[in-house]
């Protein structure tokens, strides 16, 4: 069991109260997953710079900061619990590389233009809470409670998965085929960080978005390669879709407004949404891919 | 009564509708601010009417005996699920399995269920004014599936005993459920089922019916070279 929950914002009126909103569903999907949570929210503000979102672990700020300032061009930072946004010109290329190979104790959440991921161990009340997501503004987002099952609970095995720029995927469900499947994007140039069968599934992704497929051609060929159960939720830059697999064991329910479409594992998780007694709530069919924004 | 589940917690609600003050004799309650609670109105066991004003989340009125419980909304998985007598009538949707494994009662639901709906059922009447999702009636021993809409795939997959009537179209039959002849006996039960659901502008005549073919009762001699 986990919890899965997303909005995506379709007019401007809500985009202050982003944060505000998905930290609500976070906390009403404590039940379903109290191990560890995250999320992601996307937020177009700056698009010159690349915005890498760190988990510096147990490293000490200042010494992190003071280290990486004279490699990276004009960096600023925003640190949130352990979490570092470092925001710079220079391109993924770069910058991931000097991370990989000088920093061993900073691990690479997620990087794009627009997104910001967080995630941790712990209670999702006490991970919102630490990392404020209530303050965060932004066009979507995305989150994961967890209640680990195939990997450890760790800050590596939380979710979302970012496997490319601006992607992040989430995943209520567990995949069978996801060994095989990593050995083979492996040989295709994939990398991954852990054990977790979902970074296979994100992987999968953002191999099949490299290839100039569009998230939901992706996602329907995934309801042939990815073996298993699951509800996905997957991000974009401009984009957010949904699929369940075809035998749809793992919930979902979406409600739809004029102004935000949100999709949770349980419908209390929306239950503090805007005018969303009056929305229009449906469960996303099996085996069909639904997709918001581009 | 008025039982806001904003002021009181969802276990003092239900342990209030579990033991009824039979000195007071109220029976009739009114639920508001539900807000996808689980388990909602489970385990009621007298005569009583309850209305709740939202949606439900998962097991709403399961295992109920006797009572009467209307919700104005939508309801999650396994709505009436277990139920042995009484009335569960769902204004919304409701999601998978809804009156899985029921003995007996009537679970009304007017708009669509999702998949697996009357999974395993054991004697309840389903009756359903929108569609059903796949894998319905799946090893569904008796009582009377009532679909107005369409069926998903895998209808009746393995089924004993349950009479299941579908108006619109079927995706696809499971296991061993075929098409039967509809008779004059089951046009009569199945008016008395939609007249008790309201539904006035469906005749019973346009209905197909569906059932076992029994040939995944007993063991078949040639099939002893698959074991």
């Amino acid at each position: 069991m986990c919890g899965i929950v997303g909005v995506y914002l379709k007019t401007k009126k809500f985009e202050k109260d982003l944060g505000k909103i998905l930290s609500g569903m976070l906390n009403n999907m404590e039940s379903r997953g109290p191990d560890s949570a995250g999320f992601a929210i996307y937020n177009n503000e700056n698009e010159q710079n690349y915005k890498y979102s760190l988990c510096i672990n147990k490293l000490n700020f200042d010494d992190f900061k003071k280290e990486i300032n004279g490699k990276i061009k004009k960096p600023t930072f925003n640190l949130l619990s352990d979490h570092v946004i470092l925001k710079t010109e220079d391109e993924p290329k770069k910058v991931i590389k000097i991370i990989n190979s000088e920093f061993p104790n900073v691990s690479l959440v997620g990087y794009g233009k627009s997104i910001e991921i967080f995630k941790q161990v712990g209670n999702p009340k006490d991970v919102v809470k630490k990392f404020k997501l209530e303050t965060f503004s932004g066009s979507h987002g995305i989150g994961h409670t967890r209640m680990a099952t195939e990997s450890a609970i760790t800050t590596d095995g939380s979710h979302p998965y970012s496997t490319g720029e601006d992607e992040c995927l989430v995943h209520n469900g567990s995949l069978s085929n996801h060994n095989n499947l990593r050995r083979e994007l492996k040989k295709k140039g994939n990398i991954f960080n852990s054990e977790n069968d979902t970074e296979v599934a994100a992987g999968y992704v953002s191999n099949s978005l490299l290839n100039n497929k569009s998230l939901k051609d992706t996602l329907i060929s995934g309801l042939k390669d990815l073996d298993g159960f699951y509800t996905f939720i997957t991000g974009t830059r401009k984009g957010f879709a949904v699929v369940r697999d075809e035998i749809a064991c793992k919930p979902a329910v979406i409600a739809e407004t004029d102004d935000y479409v949100s999709i949770a594992s349980e419908f209390q998780a929306m239950s503090h949404l805007p005018r969303v007694n009056s929305a229009k709530i449906f469960e996303p069919e099996p085996g069909i891919v639904y997709s918001w924004g581009n | 009564m008025e039982l806001d589940l904003k002021k009181l917690n969802l276990r003092a609600i239900n342990e209030k509708l579990q033991n009824l003050d039979r000195k007071k004799n109220e029976r009739d309650f009114k639920i508001i601010n539900p807000e996808g609670s689980h388990a909602l109105c489970a385990g009621l066991t007298e005569n009583m009417n309850i209305s709740i004003k939202g949606h439900v989340g998962y097991y709403c009125g399961g295992m109920n005996q006797n009572a009467n419980i209307t919700i104005e909304g939508n309801a999650g998985t396994g709505v009436a699920e277990n139920m042995m007598s009484g009335k569960v009538h769902v204004k919304g949707n409701a999601s998978q399995s809804a009156g899985a494994t029921a003995h007996g009662g009537l679970l009304i639901i007017e708009g669509d269920a999702s998949s697996r709906c009357g999974i395993s059922m054991k004697g309840i009447d389903i009756v359903v004014k929108g569609s059903v999702g796949h894998m319905s009636g799946f090893m569904s021993q008796s009582g009377n599936l009532i679909v107005c809409g369409d069926a998903g795939e895998a209808l009746g997959d393995s089924l004993y005993e349950t009479n299941i009537y579908i108006k619109g179209k079927v995706k696809s039959l499971g296991a061993d459920c075929v098409e039967k002849k509809m008779d004059k006996k089951h046009i009569k039960k199945l008016k008395k089922y939609l007249k008790e659901a309201n539904i006035n502008n469906i005749k019973a005549e346009n209905f197909k019916r569906y059932g076992s073919a029994r040939k995944l009762y007993n063991f078949k001699i040639d099939n002893l070279s698959s074991y």
